[in-house]
């Protein structure tokens, strides 16, 4: 026994002396600034991995702000409430009891996969704090979104335009040598452009032909125009309503990679994609109170910094009724009004799921890059004829799904195709999504 | 033969057959109605708008839309602070759960969407059933106009406290004087709510419970009492019996709540085996159009022939009177004798006697088909008891009276005197979920929450026991009755807790509370009990020979409409445009009268050039009390009787278009359906009928409906060329007289691949009931148009149930033989009119594989799918009615006005709450577009997507319309009969089956099987 004991003191000075030698080395580095990156960086991502959905560092929130706790705390104390907080709670510590009912008594789940190296990158790590961020002059320069706008064939706009300036110059050129045909050589051509055009016009009036032609060309061009206007009558491609809330789904989907039927989850059960409602919100957001450094958002031509976004993320807890000081549920709660961009008609009925779950499309297809847009807009024309060409050109995958088994062959015999399009398989009919 | 009868659909029709031809030209030839606003010349010279500033005006109104109509509505999108973990956005939740509003019971399923009721369908685990009414029932939830809102004192909001503690005070006053105090409520057939009404009783013994049903089964509940010792109505097992004999009995209809689903099982001839149906009736009822055997009886020989019945089986001697049945009678009892326990005897006269002389005819018969065990609890009305309260509160007796969704005031004949003695009762609080002429005179009112916002326990039958649980949250401020007679006798539970408690105490007998709340049902076990009875049954007999013989002048028998029932949903325009199944009247309640009652007393119902009925008004006394009711002549009602519904005349509270009818409860005395001694006048005035009967003409082609009798079904070839009754149509091909099914003008569809829907309707089980119709409304949000347009033939309705008159008289070849015309040939039909057979035929889209609709569109906006539908598509159409004019089955309905957001069609579409019912999968069609049946694509795609989801094949019979869930008695079975194991595609070979005009070639995917009478055992 007592060699044991006594091999556990020595044990605890040999220890004690370690720390406090590793505590002088590292209070050293500290003063003297110099920062051991990898350290910093291999601790940041045990915090935000164990530590963050409780802690932070300069704040409290379910448990308490760990910002300088090495300076509170003994570190072998904290390794111990780290391992197994549980533990040293029924040996009897004081403090650690304190702390406990300090919280309410809301336990702390125990890391006993933590190694040393691991708790002493996280304490390093709560002590030294975030990266300063760098100046990247990239970083500032604001992603445009820009906001869909027409697909309409520009090229035959340009050639039209081309069209109409030949056909000037032609008529121009032809009207000059008429009259230099009638002699009425005017020696001295001054460039007066609104005699030109005047003479132009009396050219064109004399002449029955280019009368035709001109009237003619008049009325495709209408016609041309006119088309395309109301064809685009209830076309709302590029639609970017402003929201109440300054969402920005690059953020959440692109750099945060969240999926997005994480939030929109019942576009695999139901004809909505859903909106989420706002506790899927709160699932992050009870934790995330504010944006990192230097994020920035391009909202309706505004750009929105830290300062704005956090004000935003403000707005969820307003609607979920949580207070972010007393970390509580008031219950009063506002709903969102979050303004629909994606409309269509009554009578068109379409199903996410049909599209999601069984036709395994990923939400990109219809909805654009949406991980690369700070405000949404819709990206699709959301036209009949846009549907239909995606009918007409999409090879079903019939495999693996007991549905299909049967039909698939018959109808790749039928059609002798080794896969069938969903317009074989009847998806161009107009009962399917008219009733 | 089948084919030979000759089918009508009016008395018109027989009488006057050139109106028929006019009418089948007319039918379409709708003329825009410019007279409304080119009319009036006058109005048109002095207006100082002149044609070019019309034209200016024109102009510039439709740039100005134009240009609105760029600019899209923004449209709000709210998600929910914290979703309910079992509702997802767009996907239907259905709960099991019990209608009870003291007249309709049932178990139900509901299906919600995003927390909102919108269809309601049977519990088929539970052997639930609905009729038109229940299924309805989801649209009075939405009632904005009539439900109640907030508690009231004296027509002032006051706080439910402080009702309480007013109330509460009050009948403690009375308590402590002793002072009685009356619970009055319809019959609740809920053990709990029992339960908590004893309870409450313990806190204030003064109070007493009185149950008043509006239509009364008071006799035959007390005739039970007297000679079973339980006051509750027997169970028929119809399904076994071999022969039924009723007397006036509408048990299809209401007749102890109905029993249709076990009648059409007993009358399946693929089995070999039919009941024999025998009806003696004097107005014609659903259950007579569906017997076997319909003979024309009125009530006082009814009761004599009963009597008779008796003495034949019983061999008593009581003094009665010969009747003109007797023969028949005589015979049904040979018949009754042989069927031995598998017969049985109903009656509906609504009078002990009768009820007892039934009884004791089954006795004698030793009948296994009236259970006297598992009895119904769902009328419990006590007519002496209500009498009493009558009685006492007009000499001053009673202090206060609570009454629970009932309405005397309008529906007791003698509600001058209840409204006399109510004022003489200090205390009147009315508990109603609807306002009504009795809330009103009330100076509490509380209102109690609709029974899909409500939770509860049924009990209808003994082993059956329901719970009836939310699928909405109150819309309004509301209170059970439970809660709030919990809290008046002093107890705290909520009645959740109460309710959870009961059934996992005395009920569930161990069983998971969850499981119950889940199936909708428990089942209960029962012990039979024996209980010797000391009635003389043959002085009951000759009592009610003696009531009888009191019979004089007209007789008049009240009944039930299958649409409107006892009047509690007259505010509810899917029942009030539901057409009545015999005589295809919507909006109106109306005099039925024997076609020679009326050739004498000088009534007729002339016909409209464009379809519309007309009626005289007729003047009917009864003991003193008059109303004046417009005729509608009915074949086969007996002569020297005449029939009235109640539940119509409601006026107060209703909306201004749902206030129609006369309301007959006046000539209800002493809840008697029977009455004597009626006198009818005609009086001056033309009554307009909505009537859907006469506008779709069949215009000569009888080979729509085939009926063959069971030997013919067991013996004949059916597609024999001379004598069979399911033979093929012939045609001319090349001057030879071929199988119409030979020669098609169309080439054939590819059906082998994927689905190919089929709808087979069986003739037989069909009983005309109409629950397939309203579930068809409430599937596809279909339109209320009201009585004026239905007048004009504009109805809406997906689903319609024709309703054939038949005689068995000359061929066409017979009246060619003996050189009739056609005219003539009608005229030898009318004879046999007095008592006509009748046949049902649900209509709808026949989803024509080669439709003559999809050809004649210019724009191509109806079409066919491959998997058999043919598909409309309305943002396609451009009104031209072409598709209408080119369908031989007339199931094409056009929208001549814009039904929803208008005021001028103020139904359930017009108005927030109304619309609440609509199906989301549905679009609501808008002005100008053809609409019809669909086969509900939207219910056969989400099963297809199913599937898909679950990366699974189809499951056999899996595939449902809505008719087809909602048919009480599986007369209509749809399905894909590209999987052999569906039954539909079994149906679809069946001997029985065949295609509506066969010789036309559209080759339907509605398929009809041919109707079986069991007329050759008689």
């Amino acid at each position: 026994m007592k060699s044991v004991a006594l091999h556990s003191k020595r044990t605890l000075i040999l220890l004690k002396s370690f720390t406090i030698i590793l505590f002088f080395a590292f209070s050293l580095s500290s003063y003297s600034q110099e920062v051991d990156e990898a350290r910093q960086q291999e601790g940041k991502k045990l915090f935000k991995s164990l530590c963050a959905s409780c802690h932070k560092l300069d704040k409290k929130l379910v448990g308490p702000a760990l910002g300088g706790v090495e300076a509170r705390r003994e570190r072998e104390w904290l390794i111990k409430w780290i391992r197994n907080n549980a533990e040293l709670r029924a040996s009897g510590d004081r403090d650690a009891i304190a702390i406990f009912e300090e919280y309410n008594g809301s336990a702390m789940s125990a890391f006993p996969q933590l190694t040393d190296q691991n708790i002493d990158d996280i304490l390093y790590y709560t002590t030294v704090g975030d990266p300063k961020p760098k100046v990247d002059p990239a970083a500032a320069e604001v992603v445009a979104t820009g906001g869909g706008g027409s697909t309409a064939p520009s090229w035959l706009i340009y050639i039209l335009a081309a069209a109409i300036v030949v056909a000037f110059l032609m008529i121009a050129s032809l009207l000059k040598q008429v009259s230099e045909l009638k002699g009425n050589k005017s020696p001295e051509i001054k460039s007066d452009l609104k005699r030109d055009l005047q003479e132009l016009w009396e050219g064109v009036k004399q002449n029955t032909f280019l009368k035709v032609v001109t009237t003619i060309f008049l009325l495709l061009m209408g016609a041309y125009v006119g088309f395309g206007t109301l064809f685009k009558v209830g076309v709302d491609q590029g639609y970017s309503p402003l929201q109440p809330i300054a969402f920005s789904h690059k953020i959440h989907s692109g750099d945060n990679k969240i999926d997005c039927q994480y939030c929109h989850s019942s576009a695999k059960h139901s004809k909505h994609s859903g909106i989420p409602s706002v506790n899927v919100c709160m699932n992050c957001h009870k934790n995330i109170a504010e944006v990192a450094e230097g994020t920035v958002v391009e909202w309706d031509g505004v750009t929105y910094g830290k300062a704005e976004l956090d004000k935003e993320i403000a707005k969820i807890y307003t609607a979920a009724g949580w207070d972010p000081e007393a970390l509580e549920y008031t219950g009063d709660t506002k709903p969102i009004k979050w303004i629909r961009i994606h409309n269509l008609p009554d009578f068109a009925y379409f199903n996410h799921s049909q599209h999601v779950t069984v036709g395994g499309l990923v939400c990109q297809t219809c909805h654009g890059p949406v991980e690369e847009m700070d405000e949404m807009y819709q990206f699709s024309p959301l036209t009949m004829g846009w549907c239909i060409n995606c009918h007409r050109e999409t090879k079903v995958d019939l495999k693996g799904t007991e549905y299909y088994d049967k039909i698939h062959k018959e109808l790749a015999k039928k059609y002798n195709v080794g896969q069938v399009t969903v317009a074989q398989l009847g998806g161009l009919e107009c009962g399917k999504c008219h009733y | 033969m089948a084919s030979d009868k000759k089918y009508w659909k009016s008395v018109e029709e027989l009488t006057n057959s050139s109106f028929v031809e006019t009418l089948s030209k007319n039918e379409f030839v709708q003329e825009i109605p410019t007279d409304t606003f080119l009319g009036d010349k006058e109005t048109l010279a002095n207006s100082s708008t002149s044609r070019r500033d019309f034209l200016k005006y024109v102009g510039f109104t439709t740039a100005a839309a134009t240009l609105a109509a760029c600019e899209g509505p923004v449209k709000k999108s709210i998600p929910y602070v914290v979703k309910p973990n079992d509702i997802i956005a767009g996907v239907a939740d259905w709960y099991a759960t019990s209608m009870a509003d003291g007249y309709d019971f049932a178990n139900i399923l509901v299906k919600t969407r995003e927390g909102r009721p919108i269809q309601i369908m049977p519990n088929k685990d539970a052997k639930g059933t609905t009729s038109a009414r229940v299924q309805a029932a989801v649209l009075s939830l939405y009632d904005e106009k009539l439900r109640l809102k907030n508690p009231t004192k004296g027509g002032e909001k006051i706080s439910w406290s402080d009702a309480d503690k007013e109330i509460g005070t009050a009948l403690n006053k009375l308590k402590d004087a002793n002072t009685p105090v009356v619970l009055l409520t319809g019959t609740l057939a809920s053990p709990s709510t029992e339960r908590i009404i004893q309870e409450f009783i313990v806190a204030y013994p003064n109070v007493t419970h009185v149950i008043y049903d509006a239509v009364s089964e008071s006799a035959a509940a007390d005739a039970m009492l007297a000679m079973y010792g339980k006051r509750a109505l027997p169970k028929y097992h119809l399904d076994k019996a071999s022969t039924i004999v009723s007397f006036g009995a509408d048990f299809l209809g209401d007749f102890h709540g109905g029993f249709e689903k076990q009648y059409v099982a007993g009358r399946k001839p693929e089995t070999g085996a039919m009941s024999y149906h025998v009806q003696f009736e004097s107005n014609m009822s659903l259950t007579g159009a569906n017997a076997d055997k319909r003979i024309v009886t009125k009530p006082s020989d009814q009761i004599f022939a009963l009597i008779n019945l008796f003495k034949e089986i019983t061999g008593s001697s009581v003094a009665s009177k010969a009747t003109p049945v007797d023969a028949q009678v005589k015979q049904m009892a040979a018949t009754l004798k042989k069927a031995g326990s598998k017969g049985v005897v109903m009656t509906g006269i609504n009078d002990k006697n009768a009820q007892l002389v039934a009884l004791a005819i089954n006795k004698a018969l030793n009948s296994e088909i009236v259970d006297v065990n598992n009895t119904l609890n769902i009328r419990q009305g006590n007519e002496a008891d209500v009498n009493q309260l009558i009685k006492d509160m007009n000499a001053g007796k009673i202090g206060g009276l609570l009454s629970y969704n009932v309405n005397p005031l309008y529906s007791l004949p003698n509600a001058t005197e209840f409204t006399n003695g109510l004022k003489k009762v200090s205390l009147t609080v009315a508990l109603s979920t609807e306002n009504n002429e009795t809330v009103n005179a009330s100076n509490y009112v509380l209102p109690t929450s609709h029974f899909l916002e409500s939770w509860g326990d049924t009990q209808f039958d003994e082993i059956t026991y329901g719970l009836m649980q939310p699928t909405i949250q109150p819309l309004f401020s509301t209170r059970q009755l439970q809660d709030t007679l919990l809290g008046w006798s002093g107890n705290t539970t909520k009645y959740y807790d109460y309710l959870k408690a009961f059934a996992t105490n005395t009920i569930l007998n161990g069983s998971s509370w969850n499981t119950a709340l889940h199936n909708g049902f428990f089942t209960r076990e029962i012990t039979n009990t024996t209980y010797t009875s000391e009635i003389s049954v043959t002085q009951a007999a000759m009592q009610l020979s003696n009531y009888a013989k009191k019979a004089s002048g007209f007789e008049l028998q009240l009944y039930i409409k299958t649409g409107l029932g006892d009047g509690k949903q007259a505010n509810n325009p899917w029942l009030q445009e539901f057409p009545d199944p015999i005589t295809r009247v919507s909006w109106d309640n109306y005099l039925t009268m024997s076609m020679a009652d009326a050739r004498e007393l000088g009534f007729t119902n002339p016909v409209k050039d464009n379809g519309a009925i007309d009626g005289d008004y007729a003047k009917v006394t009864v003991n003193g009390k008059e109303v004046t009711v417009p005729v509608m002549i009915q074949p086969g009602q007996a002569k020297g009787s005449v029939g009235l519904s109640l539940g119509f005349g409601r006026t107060f509270g209703l909306k201004e278009e749902m206030q129609v009818g006369v309301n007959a409860y006046p000539l209800y005395v002493n809840a008697n359906n029977i009455q004597f001694g009626v006198t009818i006048e005609k009086v001056s005035g033309t009554h307009q009928f909505a009537c859907t009967q006469v506008q779709k003409t069949i215009a000569g082609r009888h080979d729509i409906l085939k009926v063959a009798s069971l030997k013919e079904y067991k013996t004949v070839e059916p597609k024999d060329h001379h004598h069979g009754w399911n033979k093929p149509s012939y045609v001319s091909y090349d001057h030879k007289e071929v199988e119409a099914n030979t020669i098609d003008l169309w080439d054939e569809h590819n059906r082998e691949l994927g689905h190919h829907f089929n709808l087979s309707i069986d003739l037989t089980s069909c009983t005309g009931c109409g629950a397939c119709v309203v579930a068809c409304h409430a599937e596809n949000n279909v339109p209320v148009v009201g009585k004026r347009e239905v007048r004009v033939g504009r109805d809406m309705h997906w689903l319609r149930i024709d309703r054939y008159y038949s005689s068995e008289v000359e061929s066409r070849e017979e009246a060619k033989e003996l050189g009739l015309s056609r005219a003539k040939m009608y005229e030898g039909l009318e004879t046999e009119a007095e008592n006509p057979e009748v046949t049902f035929q649900p209509m709808m889209c026949q989803h024509c594989n080669h439709a003559p609709c999809e050809t004649v569109c210019p724009v191509a906006a109806t079409t066919h799918g491959r998997q058999g539908q043919n598909q409309m598509t309305y943002n396609r159409c451009v009104g031209t009615r072409y598709c209408a004019n080119n369908c031989p089955y007339r199931v094409r309905r056009f929208n001549w006005f814009n039904y929803a957001n208008n005021n001028e069609f103020d139904f359930n579409l017009n108005n927030e709450y109304g619309k609440m019912v609509l199906n989301p999968d549905v679009v609501v069609r808008s002005r100008g577009v053809m609409e019809k049946c669909s086969m509900c694509i939207q219910m056969t795609q989400a099963t297809i997507l199913k599937a898909k989801k679950e990366g699974r094949a189809v499951n056999t019979d899996e595939f449902e319309t809505a008719c087809s869930s909602a048919c009480t008695t599986g007369a209509l079975v749809f399905g894909d009969v590209n999987n052999k194991k569906d039954k539909v595609a079994t149906l679809a070979k069946d001997k029985r089956a065949y295609n509506v005009l066969d010789y036309l070639q559209t080759k339907p995917n509605v398929i009809y099987q041919v109707k079986i009478k069991n007329t050759n055992e008689a």
